[in-house]
């Protein structure tokens, strides 16, 4: 039987999300596991848990000036 | 008034006429009569405490309160008074419209400077302060993700699957050392406070037992399904950079590890849930049943409403250099 095809889905100006559990190898060697069932894998390179998306990308509105 | 002692009761003291007739008739089996509430605060700590006493007999139960009490149609009709009462006030108070895309998009714009209650214990907050917030949330944390399993079977389709995978990893994808609610407990123990399920219930105001009966208003209401879905996706939305203030707030007590794990793993769950909770649960929700979006922002506004007011009794007590709960810890 086949292997059910990986849904992958790209958040505009947002996260990556990929069905887990999935291995990130980041530019650096570093290899990140989860097994949560979906990953939102960082696009925006601002998140402090890089490659894992920790909403780092949402924007940001200075109301005091 | 009589002042009951959830040390041997295993009940709550009453705050009031409400409280304390739901306390008495639960001590008798089930089948006495209950008082009609009248003219009561719908977001009082008496009627927020009585809903909460009829709403727990649908979680964990009380020790030594006959268990028939969860479907006696006397108790219900009383409870059912209430619920009119409490969602008539959040009605009053939301702004309503069925623009769901617009409230999504004024949660996911961060406003600074900030004004919540991570920003203040991240900024200036103590720890004492940090551990008074432990015993407010307490109450909803050691039931995390329970309310909002009621709305599964009133799901369908894309939108069942989806809230039914984020309530899988909030119960620890089926491991039940990483339960959310057992992480919590584990943050409790190591910040040397009780993990006692409602334990710190009789610590906490009127304002926290409402941020969790409302859960349990939408969740076990079919009626309310999408209100269940919109608060349950605003919450999600909304706790991800808070969980992360928080790490960083913990981080400058250097708290133990399992305090801040508990947030940490919010950080990393919740940038997930959110998006699954936006595109998946509301937005199949919405299109199977379209009629479902104005409940959907009564749901997102109605969490922020009942955030705010909670955030504003704890920073009110705070820097008025009080404690924001009614006992010490």
């Amino acid at each position: 039987m086949a292997k059910p095809t990986r849904q992958v889905s790209l958040e505009l100006d947002g996260p990556v999300l990929v069905e887990g559990p999935v291995d990130l190898r980041t530019p650096d060697g570093k290899v990140v596991h989860s097994d949560r069932f979906m990953v939102a894998v960082c696009t925006c390179k601002r998140s402090k848990t890089f490659p894992l998306c920790d909403t780092s990308h949402r924007r940001k509105v200075r109301d005091d000036q | 008034m009589t002042i009951l002692d959830v040390r041997t009761s295993g009940l709550p003291a009453a705050r009031g006429p409400l409280s304390e007739a739901v306390a008495e008739v639960l001590r008798e089996p089930a089948g006495t009569a209950l008082p009609t509430p009248g003219d009561a605060d719908p977001l009082g700590a008496d009627l927020q405490l009585a809903l909460a006493l009829c709403y727990e007999l649908h979680y964990q139960g009380f020790p030594g309160v006959d268990p028939r009490w969860e479907w006696d149609p006397e108790l219900l009709g009383f409870r059912a008074r209430l619920e009119a009462l409490f969602e008539g006030a959040l009605r009053d108070r939301v702004s309503g419209g069925a623009d769901i895309a617009g409230e999504f998009d004024d949660l996911l714009v961060e406003h600074l400077p900030g004004s919540g209650l991570s920003h203040h214990l991240v900024a200036d907050g103590t720890w004492e302060q940090m551990r008074e917030l432990f015993a407010h949330r307490s109450i909803y944390h050691l039931k995390e993700a329970d309310p909002h399993a009621w709305v599964i079977p009133r799901l369908s389709g894309v939108a069942k699957a989806a809230l039914v995978a984020v309530e899988f990893d909030e119960y620890g994808g089926g491991r039940a050392d990483r339960m959310h609610s057992r992480l919590y407990a584990d943050l409790l123990t190591a910040a040397g406070l009780d993990a006692g399920y409602l334990h710190y219930v009789d610590h906490v105001p009127a304002a926290t037992l409402a941020t969790v009966n409302m859960m349990s208003m939408f969740g076990l209401h079919r009626r309310l399904r999408g209100a269940l879905v919109g608060h349950f996706a605003a919450a999600e939305i909304t706790t991800g950079p808070s969980a992360q203030r928080m790490d960083k707030a913990l981080a400058r007590f250097d708290a133990p590890a399992a305090c801040r794990f508990f947030y940490t793993e919010h950080v990393e769950a919740d940038a997930v849930h959110e998006q699954v909770l936006r595109h998946d649960v509301v937005g199949g929700l919405v299109e199977a049943e379209p009629e479902l979006a104005a409940d959907v922002v009564f749901g997102i506004q109605a969490t922020d409403l009942l955030e705010q007011d909670f955030a504003d009794h704890v920073l009110g007590a705070w820097n008025s250099g009080g404690t924001s709960l009614l006992l010490p810890l």
